[in-house]
């Protein structure tokens, strides 16, 4: 099984790079653009796990390695 | 009394930091990131550099690194645990430390001296400095970006435990002196026990006027002195 995380920024806290894109985005004249958001994107393949084991596995992974909850939330999804 | 400084795959600061420590009079021994007994130390520094090629995010590896376990237990004895830099990042990908240090406002790699206001010195960072002393001291990173959730924030300020913030040579902080902008242009702080602490300028490297700046020893001092006092009792 193959999952993919998406790691983004809270919202609400600094993002440097999608506020530097969101300027460069206006000056190519996207004035339709508001925010923008960086995130990462981890794909993890898995064995020996049911889906919903799995998952739940790779949230606990999110939680103490991949994401820092701190600053990051985070999505699983299962991809094939 | 004796500290180690621990060596991560990658930290690029730790012979610095033995040799400032050194000329403090401190005992400082490095000791690599797998090493899993640190009993014979009273303290501990996490130096700068780029352990584990800040692979996934700054620190995030070498918060798992074996010696880690050890880092912590001293935390909870109550002896100094510093970070300095990459140390900072590590401390607070730890959870030792609230908050996170992520990418400069602009995007660039931040190499220059700065000036830091102290402001806190019931830590092991500034107890040998005097509230509103401007220092100034080399700031070297790319993550120095200080930011935390909103409700962290307001502890860290109500608890009144950030050590340093970023000033000009007058001691004005704002976000015109503020190089990377780290949220309340925080650049150093400690635990509310102000056993541990972080910081993102290099103390290190302003410890002899030929450096530039011997404005770092203050800060160095302290911990030594933490370090010569042992735990509470």
């Amino acid at each position: 099984m193959r999952f993919r995380v998406n790691i983004t920024r809270k919202e609400g806290l600094s993002d440097p790079e999608g506020v530097e894109t969101a300027r460069a985005l206006a000056d190519l004249g996207y004035d339709e653009v508001g925010e923008v958001h960086f995130g990462r994107i981890i794909t993890l393949e898995l064995s020996g796990h049911d889906a919903a084991t799995a998952t739940a596995r790779i949230t606990e992974m999110c939680e103490r390695l991949l994401a820092n909850p701190v600053i990051e939330d985070y999505t699983i999804e299962e991809i094939e | 009394m004796k500290t180690a400084v621990v060596v991560f795959p990658g930290s690029n600061c730790e012979h610095d930091v033995v040799y400032a420590l050194g000329l403090l009079g401190a005992d400082a021994e490095l000791v690599w990131h797998r090493e899993t007994d640190l009993s014979e130390f009273d303290g501990v520094v996490l130096p700068g550099g780029f352990a584990h090629g800040d692979y996934l995010r700054t620190g995030a590896i070498a918060r798992f690194s074996p010696v880690m376990a050890e880092v912590e237990r001293m935390a909870q004895a109550s002896l100094p645990v510093l970070g300095i830099c990459n140390g900072f990042q590590i401390l607070c990908e730890a959870g030792l430390l609230p908050g996170a240090l992520v990418a400069n406002r602009d995007l660039r790699f931040v190499c220059r001296p700065v000036h830091v206001l102290v402001e806190h010195t019931d830590s092991l960072l500034t107890r040998a400095a005097t509230p509103g002393q401007v220092l100034r001291i080399p700031l070297n990173s790319y993550e120095g970006n200080f930011i935390a959730p909103p409700d962290v924030l307001a502890t860290v300020e109500a608890a009144g435990t950030v050590a340093l913030r970023y000033c000009d040579a007058a001691g004005v902080v704002d976000e015109s002196t503020n190089p990377n902008g780290s949220t309340n242009s925080i650049a150093g702080l400690s635990n509310a026990a102000g056993n541990v602490a972080g910081m993102m300028p290099h103390p290190e490297r302003a410890i002899e006027d030929i450096l530039g700046s011997s404005d770092g020893t203050v800060l160095l001092e302290s911990y030594v002195a933490t370090l010569e006092a042992g735990v509470p009792a």
